[in-house]
């Protein structure tokens, strides 16, 4: 890509080819794309973002992947909706969803994992690889069948039948017999072993990039504007910074006026090493093992925890800790009041918003956008003890009985 | 031989403990400092470690049995 100059080290600063790699050789440091932005201030503009497709693709200029390459299967440009039920619930004027479960594989990974097949592809691999227990698995299946790529997709043996199937029909599935970290490791020494396109490992400095497309997005569909609060669940961190990443990039090429967005961590209690770090005021989160049912946000150990409590405290942002019972709360809620069903992470999120609206860290009128993630339909067991219904005989008599609780004669 | 990224996190009790010293010397690693940050209360280290798979996994259970963190630097690959 020309407006990619290097691959660069956050920690040292040290330049390196564009290659499948993804840590400092020196200091250990992750890698991040390094653009030529006065290149691609050039080229880039509303108008021509506007005339590009209606994926992560119309923000090619500001992805490490050429879009005549791109593997897509229409990741991106997911409904941003005004909440206007959820927010007289929750006493906010001004309250958006952007409902990425609309994406093929009805979770946001399709932006990584999109751009990381791309990338796979340019890198001339013949395998793409990954190691999930949900939303990633289906979307680099899904993208690995489009590319017509081998596919390495590792699960945990004991995983729900239900998200097994998900993945595996797309494509190999690999059942590992053992525990997560057991996964971990494997996967660890398949990255060192095998030369094959690992979304979350080698590619990993690629990959993390499809997530700006979300902050490009709000921003568009804002109407060229940024929100004043974004609220984002946080496993690894990586979706929190490229979140931030995107709309400050936006506004350094002048696309958007300014980009002053508050970033708000939302965690949950048997998960929350970023939150905690933030509440806590340290600046590296503290590796936990997770015990929590938003299986999604499951990482213990965040590679990019350190720089989203960072961003959280620059922005002038927030971390919030959700007890576990408060996630279905939050997903029901989103599901009664604008008929959305988000996975447990959204009811994490929703929860967040929650209690910031109470405690006033969001005011009444102020821009925010509640970011949902996944759909609910990969995790229905989280709400099975806390969803009602009724049973009736096939009778008027027994509707009204039942339902109307109409007296009958 | 084959290599791991790790990171130490020392607590303030463990700050004056030649911790990494040690490992090299208990066990057959050879330690390799990248970066660090350490302060009279607390302190990290990143470090690269070779030596015998099985060594290395001991040197570390080690190095957590002396109160110390220990952080795979990668972070978790398996994602939800």
């Amino acid at each position: 890509m020309p407006n990619v100059q290097s691959l660069r080290c956050k920690e040292c600063g040290r330049d390196y080819p564009q290659e499948p790699i993804y840590v400092c050789d020196f200091c250990f440091g992750p890698l991040e794309v390094n653009y030529d932005y006065d290149a691609i201030a050039k080229n880039i503009s509303r108008e021509s973002i506007q005339d590009g497709p209606l994926t992560i693709w119309r923000y090619d200029e500001l992805l490490p992947a050429s879009r005549d390459n791109a593997v897509s299967i229409g990741a991106g440009m997911t409904p941003l909706l005004k909440a206007e039920n959820l927010g007289k619930e929750l006493g906010l004027n001004n309250l958006w969803i952007k409902n990425d479960a609309a994406n093929p594989t009805h979770s946001f990974k399709d932006r990584v994992v999109s751009v990381a097949s791309t990338k796979a592809v340019e890198f001339d691999f013949d395998t793409i690889a990954c190691a999930s227990t949900g939303n990633l698995a289906g979307a680099t299946a899904a993208h690995g069948a489009k590319a017509g790529m081998n596919t390495m997709v590792f699960i945990p043996s004991d995983l729900e039948r239900g998200k097994i199937l998900g993945a595996a029909v797309f494509g190999s599935v690999v059942l590992v017999n053992g525990n997560y970290d057991d996964v971990n490791r494997l996967c660890s020494e398949l990255g060192d072993d095998r030369r094959w396109a690992f979304v979350n490992i080698n590619m990993r400095p690629y990959y993390s990039e499809g997530s700006k497309s979300i902050g490009y997005e709000l921003a568009e569909q804002l109407g060229w504007r940024a929100p004043e609060h974004v609220i984002v669940p946080v496993a690894s961190g990586s979706l929190f910074t490229k979140v931030y990443k995107g709309l400050q990039e936006f506004a350094q090429l002048g696309i958007i006026d300014s980009a002053d967005t508050k970033m708000h961590i939302a965690q949950p209690f048997g998960c929350s090493p970023v939150a905690k770090a933030f509440v806590e005021g340290q600046a590296h989160p503290k590796p936990v093992v997770p015990d929590t049912i938003a299986k999604s946000l499951a990482i213990g150990s965040p590679a990019d925890g350190m720089y989203s409590v960072g961003i959280a405290n620059k922005t002038g942002g927030s971390g919030t800790i959700v007890p576990e019972s408060e996630i279905s709360e939050g997903m029901k809620l989103l599901a009664e009041t604008e008929g959305i069903f988000t996975e447990t992470a959204g009811g994490v999120v929703i929860s967040t918003l929650r209690r910031l609206a109470r405690e006033g860290v969001i005011g009444p009128d102020e821009e925010t956008v509640a970011l949902i993630t996944g759909t609910g339909l990969k995790t229905l067991e989280a709400i099975a003890d806390s969803v009602e219904t009724v049973t009736i005989d096939p009778t008027i008599r027994s509707f009204d009985e039942v339902v109307t609780g109409a007296a009958v004669s | 031989m084959p290599f791991r990224r790790v990171k130490f996190v020392f607590k303030t009790e463990r700050i004056k403990s030649p911790v990494i010293y040690e490992l090299g010397h208990k066990f057959e690693i050879v330690t390799n400092i990248r970066r660090a940050d350490i302060d009279s209360e607390n302190g990290w280290v990143i470090l690269e470690l070779e030596g015998a798979v099985d060594e290395i996994e001991r040197g570390l259970e080690w190095v957590r049995e002396q109160g110390s963190e220990v952080q795979n630097l990668d972070g978790d690959i398996l994602a939800g």
